[in-house]
C-alpha cells in the first residue's frame, strides 16, 4: 500500500454527534451510508437519545450538477467517435483526426464554461454565486492542462512551432483572466516579429529562422552595450525585456499574471526555437523566478511542470488527485493511450491505467439514476474488466418502469448477457405476478426462457383456473405459438386451452384424444386430473359414443390411479367431510359414466358398420 | 440534411411534440414542448424555436431553440399530447394523468387538472393497491382517452367517464384515435386491437396481428387523411403498413434497424413520408412519394383534393389506384421507397420526434434535442 500523499479530508455530517457515539457505515457503489449507533463511546451505559437518520454520503457531486451534464453527454459522443476512428490510419491523418478530438474535448469544456459563468453571474444569492464561479476556474484550469497537454503530447510540435502554440496557448488562457493588460504585453511581440515568423506556409528551416534570430538579438545586445537608449529608461528596459533578460522581466511581474506566462515570455525573447526536451529547464526556472521563494506551487503549477517535463503519468496522477471527479482524467488518459503515448502499466488491479480510469469514471454514472446508459458505453470499450464490471452494474439499475426495462433488456441482449437478461426479466415477472397480471409474467418468463418461472405461472394459472371456473388472458394463452415448448406446464396449459377450443367447435373426437393424451403422457400435473376426468363427463354423457372402448379402458385407468394414491383421512372436520361427500360423488359419477360409456363402445365396436 | 440545431439539455427526453397551429396556418411551427423521463425530478418545458423577429440573410430564423418555462413532473413523462392551443396532457408512469396550461404571456405552466389514480393494478380501497403506469393518452377535444398497461379510461374536462378495465392481458404500449369515437391500440405481443367508444360493453372490436412471432409493438400512428391506413412499429426494428379494414395482416413489412422503433409519424400534410427513430440512435426519413409521370401532381398535394379530383376523372381503374395510399401498394415495382437517415451521428436512442411542416425535433436519450426547420429542402 503507497503512503497516503496528503491528509484525508474531514467531512462533517449534520446532526451525527460523533463524539458522543460511534458510527457505523457502509459501502456502496458510489455512496456510503452512514448513521449514528447507539454505541456510546464512554464507558457509562447510559443511552443517549441518538440521531434518527440514515445519511448518504457521495463524494463526486459533480455528477449532479445540470451544467456538467453537458460535458458528460457531449464528451461520451466525442469518445465513441474517438474509438471508432480507423485504426489502419497511420502518421499524418491519425494525428491530424487524433488533434481534432482533442480540439472537441476542449471545445466543449469552454461551451461548459461559458454557461456556468452565466450562471454564476445571474446567480441570486452569493453564496451559489461563489459556487459556480470556483468551478468555472476549475473547468478554465482543466482546459488550460487539456491544451498544453494538447501541444506536447498529441500535436507533437517540434522546434520553432512549439513556441507559437505556446504563444497562443498563454493568449488563449492569460487574456480571459487578465484581458487589459496582458495584451499589452502579448500582442505587441507579434508585430514585432510577425514578418521574422512568417506564420503559416513557413518555407524557411530551422536553422535559417534560428540564424535570422541570433543575427537581431545581437544588434539588440550591441545597442545596449553602446547605450544608444541610454537617455530614454523606457526604451531600454524594453530593450532588455527584448533581449530576454529575466530581471527586467520580472520588473514587469504585474502584467505577468502567472508563471508560465512568464516562461512563454522569456523564451520568445532568450530561445525562440527552443527544443521540447528542454522546456522543463526553462519552466522550473521561470517558476522558481516567479515565485521567487515567498510563496510554494499549487497543485495546477505541480501538474504544468509535470507536463514540461514530458512525464505523462505524473500529470495524470496529479490531476487525479486534485480533481473531484474523474471525467478529466478518464478522457484524456484515452486520448493519450490512442497516441500510444502511455506503456502498459500494470496496476495493482491487473489493468492499465486508462482502463482503471475508464472504469472509475464509468461506475460513477452508474451511481447517477439517469447518466447509466453513457457508463454502458464506457464499459464497453474496456477490454479486460468490463464486461464483467457492466454485468454487476446493470443488475442494480431500478427498473421503475417499462420501457426502462426494456432498454436494459436490449443492452444485455446486444452483449450476449443470458444471465443478466434472465434475471431482469425474473424480477418483472415477479413483479407482475404480484400484481396479479398473470400474463404480463408469462410474458416475460418466454422472453428469458426462463422455464422454471413458466411452469410457476402456469401453475398460478390453472389454479385460478379451479378457484374461478375460467381462464384470465386468455388472449395470451391461446395464442403461445411455438413459446409454449418452454416448460411441461405451459405446454399442458397451451394443449388444454386447445381441448377448450376443440369443445366449443364441437370436434368431440379430437377433443377426446386430447384429454386423453394429456393424461396419458403424464405431463397434466396430478392435482389436475380430476378436472380433467370431470371435464371428460360431458364427452362421456353424449348421445353418440366418443371415446372408444381402448379409451375408455385408459380413463379407468387413470380414475383408478387417482383415487388409490389419495391418502385415508383420519378424523377431519365438517369442511373436510364436505369435500370428500363431493369427492366421493364425484368419483362415483365418473364410475357410472365410464361404465356406461364403456359398455356402448363395446356395443358399436363389436356390432358391424351399418346395422 | 443539413441546418440541425443539437442542443444539449441535461435531462434525458422521452417525448417531444410540437404545440399545434391556430387554423389560419399562417406561421410555421415555433414551440414544442418536451417530457423528460429517468430523472430524480423529471420536467415538462415548452421550448421555441428561434428569435421572435431575428431573421437571417434568407429569411429563416437563426439559433437554437430556447427553453420557455417547465414544471416539475412525477414520475416518467410517458406521453405528451396537445390538448388544444394552450393545454398540454401528460402520462405519468405512476398513473397520474395531468393537464397543464402554458401561459404565454409570462411564460408559466400550471396544472389545470390531474387525476393522480387514473391507472392502477389493484384498485385505491384494496390493501394491494400499487399504481400502474399510464402508457399513452390521446385528444379529442373535449375529450380524453388514456391508457394504461391494461385498461382504458375516457374522460372529459372533469372527470373520468367511462373505464374499461383489463382490457389486456399484455401490456398496451400506445393509442391513437382511428375516427374520433374508435381508439386503435398496440401491445406487447403485437397486436393491434380497436375499440369504438360508442359501443357499449367491454369488448375490443376487432384485432388484427403479426404472425405467431408475437413481436411487441411500441407505436402506431395513423395516416392523416386515409384513416384506415395505420403505421406500426416493433421490438425488432420493423415498421409494418396495416389496412385496419380489411384481412388480420399488415399489408407491407419494412425493415430498418435492428433495434426497437419507438416513434412513427405520418407528415400531416405530406403523407407520402413518413418518419421514425429508433433505440440504436437512428432517425429515418421514409419517401414513398412517386414520380409516375401519369398521375396529376395534385394527388400528392392532400389527401382530400385528391379525392375530389379522382371523381371527375372518367377512367374508371385510375381512379382506384390513385385513391389507395401509396403505402398501401404492394407493387414493389412501381412503388419505391427511399429511406434517409436524417442524425449526421448515432449514439444513444432517439425516443420521439414529431413533425410539424416543415419543421422537425426530436429527443435522445443522449440529453440532446435536435430540431431542423428544413425538411423538405
Amino acid at each position: 500500500m503507497e503512503e497516503l500523499d496528503g491528509e484525508p479530508a474531514v467531512t462533517v455530517i449534520p446532526g451525527v454527534n460523533s463524539k458522543k457515539n460511534q458510527m457505523c457505515f457502509d459501502w456502496g457503489p458510489g455512496e456510503m451510508l452512514v448513521c449514528e449507533t447507539s454505541f456510546s463511546k464512554k464507558e457509562k451505559s447510559e443511552m443517549v437519545p441518538s440521531c434518527p437518520f440514515i445519511y448518504i454520503i457521495r463524494k463526486d457531486v459533480d455528477v449532479y450538477s445540470q451544467i456538467l451534464r453537458k460535458l458528460f453527454n457531449e464528451s461520451h459522443g466525442i469518445f465513441l467517435g474517438l474509438q471508432r476512428i480507423d485504426e489502419e490510419l497511420t502518421g499524418k491523418s491519425r494525428k491530424s483526426q487524433l488533434v481534432r478530438v482533442s480540439k472537441n474535448y476542449r471545445s466543449v469544456i469552454r461551451a461548459c464554461m461559458e454557461e456556468m459563468h452565466q450562471v454564476a453571474i445571474a446567480a441570486k444569492d452569493p453564496a451559489s454565486g461563489r459556487q459556480f464561479s470556483s468551478q468555472v476556474s476549475i473547468l478554465s484550469a482543466m482546459e488550460l492542462i487539456w491544451n498544453l497537454c494538447e501541444i506536447l503530447f498529441i500535436e507533437v510540435a517540434p522546434a520553432g512551432h512549439l513556441l507559437l502554440h505556446l504563444l497562443d496557448w498563454v493568449r488563449l488562457h492569460v487574456c480571459e483572466v487578465d484581458s487589459l493588460s496582458a495584451d499589452v504585453l502579448g500582442s505587441e511581440n507579434p508585430s514585432n516579429h510577425g514578418s521574422f515568423w512568417n506564420l503559416p506556409g513557413n518555407t524557411q528551416t530551422l536553422t535559417e529562422l534560428e540564424l535570422k534570430w541570433q543575427h537581431w538579438h545581437e544588434e539588440c545586445e550591441r545597442y545596449l552595450q553602446d547605450s544608444t537608449f541610454a537617455t530614454n529608461p523606457h526604451l531600454e528596459s524594453l530593450l532588455k525585456i527584448m533581449l530576454g533578460d529575466e530581471a527586467a522581466l520580472l520588473e514587469q511581474k504585474e502584467l505577468l499574471s502567472n508563471w508560465y506566462h512568464f516562461l512563454v515570455t522569456r523564451l520568445l525573447y532568450s530561445n525562440p526555437t527552443v527544443k521540447p526536451i528542454d522546456l522543463h529547464y526553462y519552466a522550473q526556472s521561470s517558476l522558481d523566478l516567479f515565485l521567487g521563494g515567498e510563496s510554494s506551487p499549487e497543485p495546477l503549477d505541480n501538474i504544468l511542470l509535470a507536463a514540461f517535463e514530458f512525464d505523462i503519468h505524473q500529470v495524470i496522477k496529479e490531476c487525479s488527485i486534485a480533481l473531484s471527479n474523474w471525467w478529466f482524467v478518464a478522457h484524456l488518459t484515452d486520448l493519450l493511450d490512442h497516441c500510444k503515448l502511455l506503456q502498459s502499466h500494470n496496476l495493482y488491479f491487473g489493468s492499465n491505467m486508462r482502463e482503471f480510469l475508464l472504469l472509475e469514471y464509468a461506475s460513477g454514472l452508474f451511481a447517477h439514476p439517469s447518466l447509466w446508459q453513457l457508463g454502458v458505453d464506457y464499459f464497453d470499450y474496456c477490454p479486460k474488466l468490463g464486461r464483467v464490471s457492466l454485468e454487476l452494474h446493470i443488475e442494480r439499475i431500478p427498473l421503475n418502469t417499462e420501457q426502462k426495462a426494456l432498454k436494459v433488456l436490449r443492452i444485455c441482449e446486444q452483449r450476449q448477457m443470458t444471465e443478466q437478461v434472465r434475471s431482469i426479466c425474473k424480477i418483472l415477472a415477479m413483479k407482475a405476478v404480484r400484481n396479479n397480471r398473470l400474463g404480463s409474467a408469462l410474458s416475460w418468463s418466454i422472453r428469458a426462457k426462463d422455464a422454471a418461472f413458466a411452469t410457476l405461472v402456469s401453475d398460478r394459472f390453472l389454479r385460478d383456473y379451479c378457484e374461478r371456473g375460467c381462464f384470465s388472458d386468455l388472449d395470451l394463452i391461446d395464442n403461445l405459438g411455438p413459446a409454449m415448448m418452454l416448460s411441461d406446464r405451459l405446454t399442458f396449459l397451451g394443449k388444454y386451452r386447445e381441448f377448450h377450443h376443440m369443445y366449443g367447435e364441437k370436434r368431440f373426437a379430437d377433443a377426446a384424444s386430447l384429454l386423453l393424451s394429456l393424461m396419458t403422457s403424464r405431463i397434466a400435473p396430478r392435482s389436475f386430473w380430476m378436472t380433467l376426468l370431470t371435464d371428460a363427463l360431458p364427452l362421456l354423457e353424449q348421445k353418440q359414443v366418443i371415446f372408444s372402448a381402448e379409451q375408455t379402458y385408459e380413463l379407468m385407468q387413470c380414475l383408478e390411479d387417482l383415487t388409490s394414491r389419495r391418502p385415508v383421512r383420519g378424523e377431519s372436520d365438517i369442511q373436510q367431510l364436505q369435500d370428500e361427500d363431493i369427492e366421493t360423488t364425484k368419483v362415483e359419477m365418473l364410475r357410472l359414466a365410464l361404465a356406461r360409456n364403456l359398455a356402448r363402445a363395446i356395443i358399436r365396436e363389436g356390432s358391424l358398420e351399418g346395422s | 440534411m443539413e441546418e440541425i440545431y443539437a442542443k444539449f439539455v441535461s435531462q434525458k427526453i422521452r417525448k417531444t411534440r410540437w404545440r399545434p397551429l391556430p387554423p389560419e396556418r399562417l406561421q410555421t411551427a415555433e414551440t414544442f414542448a418536451t417530457g423528460s423521463w429517468d430523472n430524480e425530478e423529471n420536467y415538462v418545458s415548452p421550448w421555441s424555436i428561434g428569435d421572435f423577429g431575428n431573421l437571417d440573410s434568407d429569411g429563416g430564423f437563426e439559433g437554437d431553440h430556447q427553453l420557455l418555462c417547465d414544471i416539475r413532473h412525477h414520475g416518467d413523462v410517458m406521453d405528451l399530447p396537445s390538448f388544444d392551443r394552450e393545454r398540454i396532457v401528460t402520462a405519468s408512469s405512476t398513473g397520474c394523468v395531468t393537464v397543464f396550461l402554458h401561459h404565454p404571456n409570462n411564460q408559466t405552466l400550471s396544472v389545470n387538472q390531474q387525476w393522480t389514480t387514473a391507472h392502477y393494478h389493484a384498485g385505491p380501497g384494496s390493501p394491494s393497491y400499487s399504481s400502474a403506469p399510464c402508457v399513452g393518452v390521446v385528444c379529442n377535444n373535449p375529450e380524453i382517452v388514456t391508457v394504461g398497461e391494461h385498461d382504458h379510461k375516457e374522460a372529459d374536462h372533469k372527470e373520468a367517464t367511462r373505464t374499461i378495465d383489463n382490457a389486456d392481458s399484455n401490456t398496451f404500449h400506445a393509442v391513437t384515435f382511428l375516427q374520433t369515437p374508435e381508439i386503435l391500440t398496440v401491445n406487447s405481443t403485437g397486436q393491434l386491437k380497436t375499440l369504438d367508444f360508442r359501443q357499449q360493453g367491454n369488448e375490443l372490436s376487432h384485432i388484427l396481428s403479426l404472425t405467431s412471432d408475437r413481436v411487441p409493438l411500441h407505436c402506431v400512428d395513423r395516416h392523416p387523411n386515409q384513416q384506415h391506413v395505420v403505421a406500426t412499429g416493433g421490438q425488432d426494428g420493423i415498421l409494418s403498413i396495416w389496412d385496419v379494414r380489411q384481412g388480420t395482416m399488415p399489408v407491407s413489412l419494412l425493415k430498418a434497424r435492428e433495434a426497437e422503433m419507438w416513434e412513427v409519424h405520418f407528415h400531416p400534410s405530406n403523407p407520402d413520408h413518413l418518419f421514425t427513430c429508433s433505440e440504436d440512435g437512428s432517425l429515418w426519413h421514409w419517401d414513398a412519394s412517386t414520380d409516375v409521370p401519369e398521375k396529376l401532381s395534385l394527388f400528392h398535394q392532400g389527401g382530400r383534393s385528391s379525392t375530389f379530383l379522382s371523381q371527375s376523372i372518367s377512367n374508371q381503374a385510375n381512379v382506384h389506384q390513385s385513391v389507395i395510399s401509396s403505402w398501401l401498394s404492394t407493387d414493389p415495382a412501381k412503388h419505391r421507397i427511399e429511406t434517409t437517415s436524417l442524425l449526421p451521428s448515432r449514439s444513444l436512442s432517439v425516443n420521439s420526434l414529431d413533425v410539424l411542416d416543415p419543421c422537425l425535433v426530436c429527443g435522445t436519450d443522449a440529453e440532446a434535442i435536435y430540431v431542423t426547420r428544413y425538411l423538405f429542402s
